[in-house]
């Protein structure tokens, strides 16, 4: 199925299960760090490949990306991404340090912990919704430059088409910014699977 | 500061001296770089992927080594640049994350590396030096005057090979 065909429909479909998966993940991870997380509207957009580093600042942006391969009749992959300085934050209100400590081992856990948190949440609405079977993988961390991340995980959804499909959804929170972005990519096959389970199959 | 221009990923571009080339980001992927140090005109590719074969949408040559160097080459003969006098230099092709019993499929950046090596070496241009593997981005610049390809990352510093 050629992503720049999808209907308005099932755009709303996919931009509703973004949503309530966001909105679990964001719970979690406001429970985590005990502090009031809040999410913007998640967005759905088929991106031409070469534009997608620059969704989130850029190619040469220093991030943390937390990846997880999801093995289900619909495979999919999950990435967290977020600035390394907001990555620094949440690790610390998170472990009670200084903010301008660097991330040490124990920090790069408490990120792919996060990232896993986050993953099963919002695994766990889209399951709901669709009624069919997410199992994530262990999590992976890296912290390089923004383009060197997201084009792996771009390479990985065996990409053979010239565009993504994102559902991408913006935390916020308002003292201190620990904004990241959450995505879920699903493979290309995946797609038809997962409308179709939404009752809106083309 | 000189006119540099930008080489998206899945992208190429040739330009001449003092237009120098810029790729950003490069994870997985690999910066193929030719240059004619005759004429000063350079090329640089940013690929995705290995090989364009059994690849149902592959419109877009620049994504793969097997593709890409043809095309680099033709576009730099537009500008002048004599295929006798081409050299080159490759970085890139570094695994970003880790999984535990990878599969041959996951270990792309080694593939995109053989892959160039290779498309070179049908296309007889000398590969001069390389900066690849490893686990971490890189972005690189080449200089179309020296034909010097500077290798930026976050954590490794910076080097010219």
């Amino acid at each position: 199925m050629d992503f720049n065909e999808l209907s308005e429909l099932q755009l709303d479909a996919l931009r509703e299960i973004g949503n309530i998966g966001a909105g679990n993940a964001a719970t979690a991870l406001s429970q985590l760090i005990q502090r009031k997380i809040d999410m913007e509207v998640p967005r759905v957009k088929v991106l031409p490949i070469k534009d997608i580093p620059d969704a989130v600042g850029g190619p040469e942006l220093l991030v943390a990306g937390v990846y997880l391969r999801v093995e289900s009749t619909a495979p999919s992959n999950i990435l967290f991404v977020l600035p390394v300085a907001n990555a620094k934050k949440i690790v610390n209100s998170l472990m009670g340090k200084e903010f301008d400590a660097d991330i040490d081992d124990m920090g790069h856990s408490a990120l792919m912990e996060i990232g896993n948190i986050l993953a099963g949440s919002y695994l766990n609405a889209l399951a709901m919704f669709t009624s069919l079977s997410f199992m994530p993988s262990v999590p992976s961390l890296s912290i390089d430059m923004a383009g060197a991340i997201l084009s792996e995980v771009i390479i990985n959804l065996g990409e053979v088409a010239d565009y993504a499909l994102i559902i991408e959804t913006k935390f916020k929170e308002d003292e201190t910014d620990v904004s990241g972005y959450f995505f879920l990519l699903p493979e290309p096959q995946s797609l038809q699977t997962i409308l179709a389970t939404l009752g809106v199959s083309s | 500061m000189s006119q540099v221009i930008k080489v998206g990923m899945a992208d190429l571009k040739a330009s001449k001296e003092p237009i120098n080339l810029i790729t950003s980001g490069l994870g997985s992927c690999v910066g193929i770089c030719i240059f004619d140090a005759n004429s000063k005109i350079g090329g640089l590719a940013h690929i995705m992927l290995p090989s364009s074969k059994g690849v149902r949408q592959s419109d877009n040559k620049a994504k793969f080594a097997d593709t890409a160097v043809n095309v680099l080459i033709a576009d730099m003969i537009k500008l002048g640049a004599k295929r006798g006098k081409m050299t080159a230099k490759i970085a890139g092709g570094s695994q970003m994350f880790n999984f535990k019993g990878t599969s041959d499929v996951m270990r792309i950046g080694e593939r995109n590396i053989e892959a160039s090596k290779q498309a070179l070496m049908e296309a007889n241009i000398p590969i001069l030096s390389e900066d690849c593997g490893g686990n971490f981005g890189r972005t690189i610049i080449l200089d179309t005057k020296s034909g010097n390809l500077l290798i930026r990352t976050i954590q490794h510093g910076e080097k010219i090979i």
